[in-house]
């Protein structure tokens, strides 16, 4: 290693060391060969001088590490990593949009988060960014790549969708009804939200943390108080530990449950969808009485978790065991069957070149939750990680199927007190400045991490948040290929990425 | 038969399919909301989604032609002679010679052909991509149609509709035959992807890169799509009561008497919602074939409908 950089400890098994952009490349080619991935990368403006934090994570054990690269405000210029990491390349270009850190020798340099009317040159994360400017019409057409031959034709879809989704622009270039290439064209929603946080106390943070994706308020939640007590250096009890845990698979529940119906509807099987119908208003009542909002908000606080009243996990399984006779009918339907065997497959190579996550990760062969690799919660016998090799529709439909099963159980263990707690006394320099604090928890769609900066006066000075969608979106085109027209929405829902929680 | 009482009675067909068309879908949506555990909209939904869209402004894209103006009323129209000269309600309609097996399929494809046209006007990728599914299919269903009737034409000597259902009423006992089955089962399943039903086409989705019949007219809004929507449901129930007049006639009436009219229009809603609830039902338990395999079974009720004319020269 060149240069060994001195690596101090900043938080629960996390380490920081602050290089120069020269030793970037190295320092990260030696992480990614020792097993980390890139989880997160964060511009900040620091005033005098912009700074870049690197967060690399890996697994077995838990391990987190940090590269602060300064950099001159005048000429901010870091070398690209997209040679050796696609999601880093991913996170250079919507830092170059947000902060105008460029990224040298990037294969792609184009705009990924700016919006179509944003003016070039403005940068919305800078201090000096101002009110947003006035709309207009600045740059140019989208560049979509042309697809050409004989027969070849595209078919625009969006943003405006026929059902309530959110807005997302997909363009098809199909040669007959197969599909040749695909661009998702996504950020038509940009809320300014990671500027939302700062100047907020972390208390008052919470309500933002709970709302960054509607249906995913306890995954950002608990991610975001994680990363505050990683800061502070609060501890929780082993209660409010378990009781995080409940509402993590609590969230888990309701939304594959829907995710089920909603996959059996696409291929018209709309009976399953009315079942699954019924059993997610099952589940959105007990959240409910669990914590007074249906899609469990309002109770993860930072330091803190309290429900109302546990779930009882009786009735929980029986829920189960209904869901599990819903997937049975379901794939019994031997069209429901050929309609998800070996559509849009994403292989395991794929799935781990792109930097997948969660179901959709879990569905390809790659064995990761955030769950095991980065506890939070207690962990009990109940807890499996479970893995499919196809990495087709059926490999995520069987997976979140499964999940229900391993959710549920896990909901009784936890509830009994059982598994390991996840405390512990993590080393801490006193009076390092800016603190801060990194958050990691499997939500229902893979790996969420916040990532925040704590002021001298306690206020939040940044959040970097990273939802899994981010790493996913890229992988639904790719899967897609060779696949036909009519499968899209299929395999869509299959995926189900956030918008929100993507377009930040 | 006097003329006026033959028109009368083909009057009565239209009528009998123009306003019971809707109900006949409404019958069936609510079938299928039951059977799954949801409560349905009611019997009179199609109705009221019809009276809303009548009551909304006309619109029509930028850039289309009269072509796309011109589809919902050659589809509307089609449909209504159809259900005029069929065999539904008596055999007696003063436009007999129209009720030929090829003119009214025919007929039925000049409407889905119209449409298509219309699609493709729009030049939007949904119309055209809605547009060529819908051709493949209806290129693949219309000698299955043919064939399938064909088959039950030959024992009679006659294509004509009238005189197919007239013969098999004078005697019943030639119905019970390997023809029937063959050409019933190749007929169904044409009957089942031309009006766009489970398997083939799924008529609830909202997913418009999925579609076929709804892609085709996604375009349309207020009165020209309450046209299309109520053209749909009257082919439907058309398909319907050609089926069931020709593999069970009895009821239809012969005789221009009011009496037997009357029975006869009620033995035909009976018939035409029997079959509406069995599709229905039925549906419940399908899913939507991948549109690559639609061929396939499409080409197997094709070999059924040959196999039926087969059949039918050898055996009669």
């Amino acid at each position: 290693m060149i240069n060994d950089p001195v690596r101090l400890p900043v938080g629960h098994r996390r380490s920081a060391s602050t290089i120069t952009p020269d030793d970037l490349l190295a320092t990260a080619a030696d992480l990614l060969a020792d097993g980390f991935r890139v989880a997160l990368v964060a511009g900040h403006d620091d005033g005098e001088q912009l700074r870049v934090v690197y967060l690399f994570t890996a697994a077995d054990p838990d391990r987190r590490v940090e590269l602060h690269v300064p950099l001159d405000a005048a000429h901010p210029h870091v070398p690209s990593l997209a040679g050796l990491s696609f999601p880093a390349g991913r996170f250079e270009r919507e830092m170059h949009d947000l902060f105008g850190v460029v990224p040298e020798h990037h294969p792609l340099p184009r705009r990924l988060v700016r919006h179509f009317h944003w003016p070039r040159g403005w940068y919305p994360m800078r201090h000096d960014a101002g009110e947003p400017p006035e709309f207009g019409d600045v740059d140019g057409p989208y560049d979509f790549r042309a697809v050409e031959g004989p027969g070849v034709y595209e078919i625009p879809v969006g943003p405006v969708h026929a059902g309530l989704i959110e807005p997302g622009h997909f363009r098809f270039s199909v040669v007959g009804e197969t599909i040749l290439n695909l661009k998702a064209r996504l950020w038509f929603v940009h809320k300014g939200l990671e500027k939302l946080f700062h100047g907020r106390t972390p208390d008052d943070a919470v309500e933002l943390a709970e709302r960054i994706s509607g249906d995913t308020a306890v995954g950002h939640t608990l991610a975001f108080c994680l990363a505050v007590e990683d800061a502070l250096g609060l501890t929780v009890s082993a209660e409010a530990q378990a009781a995080r845990g409940v509402l993590l698979e609590l969230e888990r529940l309701y939304n594959h449950v829907t995710d089920i119906g909603a996959l059996c509807n696409d291929v018209g099987y709309g009976i399953i969808n009315a079942q699954t119908g019924r059993v997610r208003e099952q589940l959105l009542r007990i959240n409910e009485t669990v914590t007074g909002h249906r899609l469990l908000r309002g109770a993860i606080r930072p330091g803190d978790t309290t429900l109302r009243r546990p779930p009882d996990p009786g009735v929980l399984a029986g829920i189960a065991a209904d869901v599990a006779e819903i997937v049975d009918l379901a794939l019994a339907q031997s069209v429901v069957r050929e309609r998800f065997t070996a559509t849009a497959i994403l292989t395991r190579a794929q799935a781990r070149d792109i930097g997948t996550l969660g179901y959709v990760a879990r569905a390809s062969g790659l064995d990761t939750d955030a769950r095991r690799d980065h506890p939070s919660s207690p962990l009990g016998p109940a807890f499996a990680v479970h893995t499919e090799t196809g990495g087709d529709v059926l490999a995520r439909f069987t997976v979140r199927a499964t999940e229900v099963q391993t959710s549920a159980r896990v909901i009784a263990e936890l509830l009994t007190g059982a598994g390991e707690s996840a405390t512990e006394a993590s080393p801490r320099p006193a009076g390092t400045v800016p603190a801060s604090g990194v958050g990691i928890a499997e939500g229902w769609r893979g790996t969420i991490v916040h990532r925040v900066e704590l002021g001298p006066d306690g206020r939040l000075s940044r959040v970097k948040v990273v939802d899994p969608s981010f790493f996913n979106w890229p992988a639904l085109p790719v899967a897609l290929t060779d696949t036909i027209v009519p499968d899209f929405p299929l395999v869509n829902k299959s995926f189900n990425l956030s918008y929100a929680g993507n377009d930040l | 038969m006097s003329v006026i009482g033959g028109v009368a009675a083909a009057g009565l067909q239209v009528l009998a399919v123009g306003a019971g068309a809707p109900l006949l879908i409404g019958v069936m949506r609510q079938v299928r909301a039951r059977l799954e555990g949801r409560v349905g909209a009611g019997v009179g939904q199609p109705w009221r989604d019809l009276r809303k869209l009548m009551r909304k402004e006309p619109l029509s894209p930028r850039g289309t032609s009269e072509v796309f103006r011109i589809a919902p009323l050659i589809l509307v129209a089609t449909t209504l002679i159809v259900a005029a000269v069929v065999p539904l309600v008596t055999t007696a309609s003063p436009l007999d010679s129209v009720a030929d097996l090829f003119a009214v399929v025919a007929l039925l494809t000049l409407g889905a052909v119209a449409l298509a046209l219309a699609g493709i006007d729009t030049g939007t990728a949904f119309g055209g991509m809605g547009a060529s599914r819908e051709m493949t299919i209806v290129a693949l269903v219309e000698p299955t149609l043919l064939l399938a009737v064909l088959a039950v034409s030959v024992r009679v000597g006659s294509t004509n509709l009238s005189q197919i259902v007239t013969s098999t009423l004078d005697d019943p006992a030639r119905v019970i035959s390997p023809v029937t089955v063959l050409a019933a089962t190749a007929l169904a399943v044409a009957i089942i992807a031309e009006t766009g039903r489970l398997p083939v086409d799924n008529p609830s989705t909202h997913l418009e890169l999925t579609m076929v019949h709804e892609a085709m007219v996604l375009e349309y809004a207020g009165p020209d799509l309450a046209l299309v929507e109520w053209a749909s449901a009257m082919r439907l129930t058309v398909f319907l009561g050609l089926f069931a007049g020709l593999f069970a006639p009895w009821g239809i009436a012969t005789s221009g008497s009011v009496a037997a009219l009357a029975v006869a229009l009620v033995v035909f809603m009976i018939k035409v919602a029997v079959l509406g609830v069995a599709l229905a039902a039925g549906e419940v338990f399908l899913a939507k074939l991948r549109l690559f395999r639609v061929p396939e079974l499409l080409a197997g009720s094709f070999v059924f409908a040959l196999l039926a004319v087969v059949a039918s020269f050898f055996l009669a």
